[in-house]
């Protein structure tokens, strides 16, 4: 029961700036200039801190603790009391945690009471809130505007809003009262009793899938076994659950394994794809890793059987590299679904092989729609805007108080993402080579778990949260979605779980980890038992948040900062003490065994009993059918001749696609733990955006490793296969332009590229009335997958690592949104120096530009011809025996240290190439277009690739020249404040530096 | 000679800390802040004490507030707390160096800048200005101070990377004995010399105050992160200064480290 209780209140002093009043003041402001509040004049805002507590009594108590352990004593004015703002006219709104959300501060709150009252912690004394008061009374409506849409966010928070004063209540815990117990399910007889079944437990289970269960509990064998083991005929509601998360398409990937009917009507032939991803992705990755390794050049250690792809780097320590997308929580929940994003990658990066790896950096891609996207919302659809602010602050807490630099993104704009963002996170992490054991050196990269072995749950407790995630972020999001699948990341938490890990793994305590994210337990655990052929998990093991969860819910939820670990019983005691001595909880839950099934007891409950087996290779496949259509080539419509292209360089340099990413850049800690040597902004000015970052592997030796991305879904529209291509060498010349080499390049034994794809795309199952268009969607799905396959063994570069993510639409109010079908392509390299890097900023005046590689006619879809509103033009596509070539050259002008700088072409062309030289440098420069052959807006808009803008020193032009030969042009002479550019002998450019950096700068958002 | 760098709880610098140590020429132990805290680790033998940047304990209650209280707080089985093991550490003749997260621990716990001796609150870090967090390269100047860590070095460009670097002045007293007795060791600066306003000023601090040290000049603490410029290609300009030929041979960063060794290589000699 609530009623009115003290509650302690910090807000800053007078005399002191509160930035986060300021910051909500503003947006206040700009919520009420919106059209459907009436015009009023934006009130002012005060924020309190709130610690609810439930030590009940004397407020003197509670002040004396507040003025402690909470406030600042300098900045900091406390309040206790049951009543605020009682002496004003105005309004306030009041956001709580919905409860069992995680509420570190409230942690740390008890830790500080108990420090003072010389007691043990109790959890949820304390409860962390926030009041914002108006000083002016403002309408109920908008009130509820601005809890819902500014404030904070009804997926998160309970929100309450009114006149003042605000009236404190007891706070509540989490009461479930539920006494833990299994159900039976009987499967019904009928088709639609099925269905009915799996929508009514939202199971999201098919047809073809539920009968595939239900014949397997019918087999008279498995029902013998079932009944002698003391489990029903029919399935229990875990086993329903454990089928629903083991099958669904996040964990499955049914879609990527279908087999596809294709009618190429491009080619006019049928042909029968069997699985996208062992036709387009294992496959050839597998045979560039054969042919590397035949020459002695191989560097693969791990590929597609772990959570990361691992990878040698030298002698003593290999690479993992993971990506994965959080779209679905980052649409109802932006901050909090891009930390766990973030959370969730980097646990996939150390928690391979048998753990011991040490964080080493994040990279972030962001798909939004357009900050100033103007349809109207849909119900549930946050605008794009508060999406941007939300996971960029999710990015920014995840990565920064992991300790891990965020090093390399990128950032897109498309309306069609205002549905559903694209959030991809990055995470690799440096893992010694081998372990060291009593019985000597094991390697870390495989696990070695046994029949036996303990399993520990290590990290956060479990609560209810989460449950399902794996199954609802296998759909399309619909209206009124949400609870239950929103959670809070606790970085903090994890980071102790990492710093653990890595401690436990070198000290020899860990035989196998696994990362405990989408399916919990039953995912985690499930994965491991696959390495002995059994495992036996007892649920009433499982440390939790409060009590009343049933075993199932246990057994499937997805609560954050777990992992899951192999432990043979005799480390269990040194493990479990040094989690303990860390600050984290480890409980062993269960053992591995060899008895082939996965069996779930709570006490005395039989919980579930399945065979591996039927449970990992007993679902269906999926037949698909899929439509290629050629691609769309039309002539651009918009005339060089008409445009000021002056002009149109500002609006390209001021484009949400183009501008500088530096704001939002510098929220992130790019440089922790000191490696950091080429970082996303370099130059005198700290300007310069930069293709690839570049970080040295420890603080004594030279080596390096570049990272990069490549994404670019506008193309897609013209043509998909240009458009994996394109993403696919984006990042190869990134990494090219700052000084790697392509394998088969080097004379050494080995030398380190590889990849890791990201797809996401569209719901892509026809279907007559939701998806009518599904067959095309799949043919563009096909026609990626194909351009990532030739990719690959074109350059050699295997994808050591991936994922697909297919069902990105939002369904609301009788419309869908989906995004553009996308492809990310993430790429790592070595440096063999990271001091013969070379950045993309003008060097010194003098230095001779060169244009390397050829510009074509290709304006599709290009920012420019975007800008003039044309729709026409072709797509670029990647010529790849005079690519391949190319990059050749390059890497012997970096072998011979020629250039002085270099930066890739890519949206905006040439003309935003030169600009961001320029702005990075403060130097302008006089140049041709060096393709004087093609339309003027052609040279210097086409985003055509395989393409570099790079200087020489004067001295060695010649030396540039014969090395690069036809492949290079002479652009001209790096000098002056202005950017002048040529084509066919008359000046079409001539802006100052200084406007070109403020039409940059243009601030986003 | 020994130099402690501290680590766990969300500290998150230690690696380079201790390189940094390293380079400049002496052993570095990095030590779990909650082996100090049971007593299994004491600063005994140790002659520098580093406190590491990171989000110890998220910045809940604010920056270094946690750590603080159980630094202040917290009986170690010895009966006594890890404040009075500082504070005798230093009256020994121990370097105590807390960086960012490090400085905001000092603050808090009161080592910094203590000119009462009795550990009371008389400075903060607060929120910067800007109300964001921001890693971003400043400069810097040293004048004259009781610590030896910016000997010879009157001028250094650092990376910031913080949200609460902000440094408040309890009154006009404090603020006149800190500027009399040279304990803002490390200003922010512009072209023209102390900067106040942003973003030279990343934080909007007062006095520009990007370091403090005591009254002894044994305990330091500074925002800007010299650890993490221990090489000169760690400069976001170094490409365009190599190119010119003027990139210093030895970093900003690690000649602050260097002043901290040979300072307490005098001391413990």
């Amino acid at each position: 029961m609530t009623g009115a209780a003290q509650v302690i209140a910090l807000h800053p002093r007078g005399d002191a700036t509160d930035p986060r009043a300021s910051a909500l003041r503003t947006a206040v402001a700009r919520h009420l200039r919106r059209g459907d509040e009436p015009a009023q004049p934006a009130p002012g805002v005060r924020v309190y801190r709130l610690f609810a507590t439930t030590h009940a009594g004397d407020p003197e108590a509670l002040r004396a603790f507040a003025r402690a352990a909470l406030a600042d004593p300098l900045v900091d004015e406390v309040l206790v009391a049951s009543h605020i703002g009682h002496d004003l006219a105005g309004s306030y709104v009041h956001l709580a945690r919905l409860p069992g959300l995680t509420d570190d501060e409230a942690r740390s709150a008890e830790l500080s009471w108990a420090l003072l009252a010389g007691e043990e912690p109790v959890e949820w004394t304390f409860f962390t809130q926030e009041l914002v008061v108006f000083d002016a009374v403002l309408p109920d409506a908008t009130l509820a505007g601005l809890a819902r849409d500014v404030l904070g966010n009804p997926n998160v928070h309970a929100l309450t809003w009114g006149p003042l004063p605000f009236v404190a209540e007891r706070p509540r815990s989490v009461a479930l009262t539920a006494k833990a117990h299994v159900d039976e399910v009987p499967l019904p007889d009928t088709d639609a009793g099925l269905l009915e079944l799996s929508r009514g437990r939202q199971l999201g289970l098919s047809l073809a899938e539920l009968r595939a269960i239900k014949a397997h509990l019918a087999d008279a064998d498995v029902r013998a076994r079932r009944l002698a083991a003391g489990f029903g005929a029919a399935p229990t509601d875990c086993e329903l659950e454990i089928f629903a998360q083991t099958w669904s398409e996040h964990c499955k990937h049914k879609e990527f394994n279908a087999t596809i009917e294709v009618d190429d009507r491009e080619r006019g032939q049928h042909r029968v794809v069997r699985s996208l991803f062992k036709s387009y992705v294992s496959g050839p990755t597998r045979e560039v890793c054969a042919s590397l390794e035949a020459r002695g050049q191989g560097f693969v250690v791990v590929v597609f059987d772990d959570n990361a792809g691992v990878v040698r780097v030298n002698p003593t320590h290999n690479l993992t590299l993971k990506v994965e997308t959080h779209n679905s929580p980052s649409a109802l929940d932006p901050y909090g679904g891009a930390i766990t994003g973030i959370l969730g990658c980097n646990r996939d990066a150390i928690g391979t092989g048998r753990g011991g790896g040490r964080l080493y950096f994040n990279t972030d891609v962001l798909c939004f729609g357009p900050p100033a996207y103007g349809a109207p919302l849909l119900p549930g659809q946050l605008h794009p805007a508060r999406v941007f602010e939300g996971v960029h602050a999710g990015v920014r807490d995840g990565g920064n108080k992991s300790g891990v630099p965020t090093v390399n993104g990128a950032l897109v704009f498309d309306d069609r993402f205002a549905g559903k963002p694209l959030v991809f996170c990055g995470s690799a992490a440096l893992v010694p080579a081998s372990i060291e054991l009593p019985e000597g050196p094991a390697p870390a990269w495989k696990k070695d778990v046994r029949p036996g072995d303990l399993v520990v749950t290590v990290g956060g407790r479990v609560g209810q949260d989460g449950i399902h995630g794996a199954t609802f972020s296998s759909h399309e999001l619909a209206e009124g979605q949400s609870r239950g699948v929103v959670q809070v990341g606790s970085p903090f938490t994890q980071k102790l779980v990492v710093d653990f890990l890595e401690e436990a793994a070198a000290r020899g305590l860990v035989s196998g980890v696994n990362d405990s994210g989408a399916g919990g337990l039953s995912s985690s655990a499930g994965e491991l038992a696959r390495l002995t052929g059994g495992v036996r998990i007892h649920t009433d093991r499982v440390p939790l948040k409060y009590p009343g969860l049933l075993p199932w819910e246990i057994f499937l939820s997805e609560s954050q900062e777990r992992m899951t670990l192999a432990v043979r019983p005799e480390h269990e005691r040194a493990l479990v003490e040094l989690a303990r001595s860390r600050g984290v909880l480890a409980q062993a839950i269960g053992e591995f065994t060899d008895t082939g099934l996965l069996e779930v007891l709570h006490g005395e409950l039989r919980v579930a009993r399945l065979g591996l087996e039927f449970l990992h290779e007993g679902a269906p496949p999926l037949s698909l059918s899929a439509v290629v259509l050629a691609p769309t080539r039309s002539p651009a419509r918009a005339r060089a001749h008409e445009a000021d292209l002056g002009a149109l360089l500002l609006e390209v340099l001021a484009s949400p696609n183009v501008c500088s990413r530096e704001a939002v850049v510098r929220g992130y800690d790019h440089e922790v733990k000191g490696k950091t040597v080429v970082k996303p902004y370099m130059g005198e000015r700290g300007r310069a955006p930069q293709d690839a970052a570049v970080l040295r592997v420890d603080h004594d030796g030279h080596e390096g490793i570049a990272v990069a991305s490549g994404i670019c879904p506008r193309y897609g529209d013209l043509d998909p296969f240009a458009m994996a291509q394109g993403a696919f060498d984006e990042a190869v010349r990134s990494l090219i332009s700052v000084g790697a080499r392509l394998p088969g390049e080097a004379e050494g034994p080995f030398e380190l590229f590889c990849g890791c794809d990201n797809f996401c795309v569209p719901d892509s199952v026809f279907h007559p009335e939701n998806n009518p268009d599904g067959r095309e969607k799949l043919g563009k799905l096909v026609r990626i997958a194909e351009g990532l396959a030739e990719m690959v063994r074109a350059f050699e570069v295997p994808m050591v690592s991936g994922k697909d993510s297919m069902k990105n639409d939002l369904r609301a109010g009788g419309r869908k949104i989906s995004v553009p079908p996308t492809l990310l392509v993430t790429m790592v390299a070595k440096i063999r120096d990271v001091r013969r890097a070379v950045t993309s900023e003008w060097k010194q005046p003098g230095d001779v530009v060169f244009l390397v590689g050829e510009t074509h006619d290709e304006l599709g879809r290009s920012i420019a011809l975007g800008l003039l509103g044309d729709d026409g033009g072709v797509a670029p596509v990647v010529r790849l025996a005079d690519t391949r070539a190319l990059y050749t050259l390059m890497t012997q002008a970096h072998a011979r240290g020629l250039l002085a700088s270099s930066h890739d072409l890519s949206d905006g062309g040439l003309g935003a190439a030169l600009a961001e030289a320029c702005i990075g440098s403060g130097l302008g420069a006089v140049v041709q277009s060096g393709a004087d052959e093609l339309p003027a807006l052609a040279a210097l808009f086409a985003e055509s690739h395989a393409r570099f803008v790079v200087t020489v020193p004067p001295e060695r032009e010649p030396e540039a020249a014969a090395l690069f030969g036809a492949r290079a042009r002479r652009l001209g002479v790096v000098g002056g404040s202005e950017l002048v550019v040529r084509w066919r002998d008359t000046e079409r450019v001539r802006l100052s530096v200084d406007a070109l950096t403020s039409a940059y700068e243009t601030r986003l958002a | 000679m020994t130099a402690l760098v501290i680590t766990g709880f969300g500290l998150n610098c230690e690696e380079e800390s201790a390189a940094a140590y390293r380079k400049a020429g002496t052993h570095a132990r990095i030590v779990h802040a909650s082996d100090l805290f049971a007593g299994l680790e004491t600063l005994r033998g140790a002659s520098i004490v580093h406190l590491s940047g990171g989000f110890s304990f998220g910045d809940d209650l604010g920056s270094g507030r946690v750590f603080a209280n159980r630094v202040r707080l917290e009986r170690l089985p010895s009966g006594s707390t890890l404040l009075r093991e500082l504070a005798a550490f230093a009256a020994d003749g121990g370097l105590i160096f807390g960086v960012c997260n490090g400085f905001q621990i000092l603050v808090r716990a009161g080592l910094l800048p203590n000119l009462g001796g009795d550990f009371t609150p008389e400075v903060t870090l607060t929120h910067n200005d800007s109300g964001r967090f921001e890693d971003r390269w400043v400069s810097c100047v040293a004048g004259r101070s009781p610590s030896p860590a910016f000997r010879d070095l009157p001028r250094l460009e650092l990376p910031v990377r913080h949200g609460e670097g902000k440094l408040v002045v309890r009154d006009d007293g404090i603020r006149a004995a800190l500027v009399a007795q040279g304990l803002v060791a490390l200003q922010y600066a512009d072209a023209g010399g102390v900067a106040l306003g942003y973003p030279a000023n990343p934080n909007g601090a007062e006095l520009g105050c990007a370091g403090l040290t005591d009254p002894t000049g044994r305990v330091l603490g500074t925002m800007p992160h010299p650890e993490a410029y221990l090489a000169p290609e760690l400069h976001p300009a170094w490409a365009t200064r190599a190119r010119r030929g003027d990139l210093p041979r030895v970093a900003d960063g690690l000649r602050v480290f260097q002043n901290l060794v040979a300072a307490a290589r005098t001391t413990t000699a």
